[in-house]
């Protein structure tokens, strides 16, 4: 059980540092592959929680397809670096760090009341179908879920059509 | 195994730092970016709480979310494309027309 | 526990030696194969029938001047064939080369690792190795660079879905996303059971070879690096080791596509008189790997290359649809089996 905490403790630690990375960069483009960094580091954190599924996906989905566009955007955009001296109002960003302050100390006074609990034991047998495995996720969105698994093909069709339109260029 | 604080601890400081970028950030694409890091972090608090508790409800509202988060990068940054086409500069500051 | 760490780590240092072998051997194939279907002889001049042709080409690329453009953006510049490399390399981990042998009364298994997600495993890793070309062609600073690799990017991207929708129709005859297991769910009755002669799978394993073959940049769909395109794509600005380590990557995504097709398809390590020697296992995994291979390599030397707007249309078009009504045929034909 020690290892499982190591790793969740070496991931976690590369999350913040990718995450707060993404602020410092003045090029977008670092933004983005810091993001990357943070992804691919959840996706361990999530193999810790046994969530195999879903660290798979993580990575296929966001780190994979979602970042990519990200990046092409930015590529054949040519964002400019971020410039400071140009900013309207300069003195507003100075109230993040103390309202980021107020946010976290109110979240983990909330989180020092909460019972100690741990993971429940794997079962002995039948492992292959646990929470978090692929089989668990299969069944449960296509007989509990099936509404939300329909209307999200929906959505992403209005997705589709929708940047399409967007994107276009008007040249008549 | 790490007890379940830590891992809503790591969310909860995923998500401030989204938010403080959301918050100082004048590029419209890093702003975007942090509100993936947001999404994220609440992507990590349920699928911590989906398996400390042995509900697959949390693992399975966190596809539903990655697909709607596919879904808004696409249509968000096809209107940023659009607003670069028009005004030729990403920073938010610059996107007032609707002021008074 | 140590045992454990040793069998890994023994296992890692024997699939990358035989890697890299194979990567570098496998130019000289190329060259030889290209040759006879060409009507020639090929390289022969180094060593005897030309075998130590790639000692003397990997000596030539070192001694080679690493020349670095002034304006490249330097960090991304260096990573981007390293996150090629890394993306093609560990993709090797999950595969199935046999069964199971007895050495010193251990009973080791015939492959590095065993993922009750091994093909989303290796989705994964495909996807990321997208950002190896992408990166390398912005970072060069060079606008044809840009374009080469945007375009070999979005290549890239549009047939991962054919590639991915093409290996749910496998997942789901066999019921399992563990590669290990699905090579061994085709074990037995003579190579009857091997998927690709499975009625709704015949036409599947075309879909996915031909998505394999423009996942991995090979003619006809290698409009983006050809040498007569758009200078040379995103490798224009590489020279020496940095060069190699693209060329490498490209084989080895090529051995990569081979031995996933082989483990979905073709059996895996599954032949005979295979129960009663497992290390004829390797052998036979060996034989079908090099045969596509070979496949893979007699395309690129018979057809013409795709225009790009050819290429994406293919993809989206012909091959995404073909792949989709597959699933829902074989979705329908396991419910009437049942």
């Amino acid at each position: 059980m020690r290892g499982e905490t190591i790793l969740f403790v070496v991931f976690a630690v590369l999350a913040l540092v990718t995450a707060l990375n993404v602020l410092v960069q003045r090029n977008p483009l670092y933004s983005a592959l810091s993001l990357i960094g943070t992804l691919a580091s959840l996706s361990a954190v999530y193999m810790t929680l046994r969530a195999q599924f879903i660290a798979a996906v993580q990575i296929v989905v966001y780190a994979g397809a979602i970042m990519v566009l990200f990046v092409f955007v930015i590529m054949l955009l040519n964002v400019p670096k971020d410039q400071p001296q140009v900013e309207k109002q300069k003195g507003l960003r100075y109230l993040a760090i103390p309202f980021a302050g107020l946010l976290i100390a109110e979240t983990f006074t909330v989180l020092q009341r909460l019972p100690a609990r741990s993971m429940p034991p794997l079962p002995a047998s039948g492992g292959d179908q646990a929470v978090g495995t692929t089989w668990s996720i299969g069944t449960a969105l296509f007989t509990d879920y099936l509404l939300p698994f329909e209307v999200t093909s929906v959505l992403i069709l209005m997705a589709v059509v929708g940047a399409m339109v967007l994107a276009r260029r008007e040249n008549d | 195994m790490a007890p379940l604080t830590w891992y809503l601890g790591l969310s909860a400081l995923l998500f401030t730092i989204g938010a403080v970028g959301v918050f100082i950030k004048r590029n419209a694409i890093t702003i975007f970016l942090c509100i993936e890091l947001m999404l994220n972090a609440v992507n990590l608090a349920l699928v911590s709480l989906s398996s400390f508790f042995g509900d697959i409800g949390g693992q399975l509202f966190v596809f539903i979310v990655m697909t709607v988060a596919a879904a808004e990068a696409a249509v968000g940054l096809a209107i940023i494309i659009s607003i670069y086409r028009n005004r030729e500069s990403l920073n938010v500051d610059e996107v007032d027309n609707l002021k008074l | 526990m140590t045992a454990l760490l040793l069998e890994w780590t023994i296992k890692i240092a024997v699939l990358l030696g035989v890697l890299m072998t194979a990567v570098a051997y496998l130019t000289l194939l190329e060259r030889k194969f290209m040759s006879w279907i060409q009507l020639r002889v090929g390289p022969d001049r180094v060593g005897y029938w030309g075998l130590l042709q790639p000692v003397a080409d990997g000596i030539k690329m070192i001694f080679k001047e690493d020349i670095i453009p002034l304006e490249a953006n330097r960090a991304v510049y260096l990573a981007a064939p390293a996150i090629a490399l890394i993306a093609a390399l560990m993709s090797m981990i999950v595969i199935p080369y046999g069964s199971q042998v007895n050495v010193f009364g251990r009973v080791i298994d015939l492959h590095v690792t065993r993922m009750n997600v091994g093909v989303l495993y290796v989705l994964a890793l495909t996807s990321l190795g997208v950002y190896g070309f992408v990166l390398a062609g912005w970072a060069s600073n060079n606008k044809y660079s840009l374009l080469g690799g945007l375009r070999s990017s979005a290549q890239m991207i549009s047939y991962e879905l054919a590639f991915g929708l093409s290996m749910v129709s496998v997942l789901l005859y066999t019921g399992t996303l563990d590669l290990a297991s699905i090579a061994e769910g085709q074990s037995g009755w003579y190579g009857l059971k091997w998927n690709i002669v499975q009625f709704p799978l015949m036409f599947v394993f075309v879909v996915f070879y031909i998505a394999a073959l423009a996942e991995t940049n090979r003619t006809p769909f290698d409009l983006p690096e050809a040498d007569s395109e758009l200078v040379a794509g995103y490798h224009t600005e590489y020279s020496s080791m940095k060069f190699v380590m693209f060329q490498v990557a490209e084989y080895l995504n090529l051995i990569t596509s081979s031995s996933i097709a082989t483990t979905l398809f073709l059996g895996g390590w599954n032949g005979p008189f295979v129960d009663r020697f497992p290390l004829l296992g390797l052998v036979y995994f060996g034989v079908k790997v090099l045969a596509l291979i070979l496949l893979a390599m007699w395309i690129r030397y018979t057809v013409p290359r795709f225009r790009y707007d050819q290429l994406m249309r293919f993809g989206w078009k012909v091959l995404l649809p073909i792949a989709i009504i597959n699933i829902v045929i074989t979705a329908t034909i396991l419910l009437l089996r049942s």
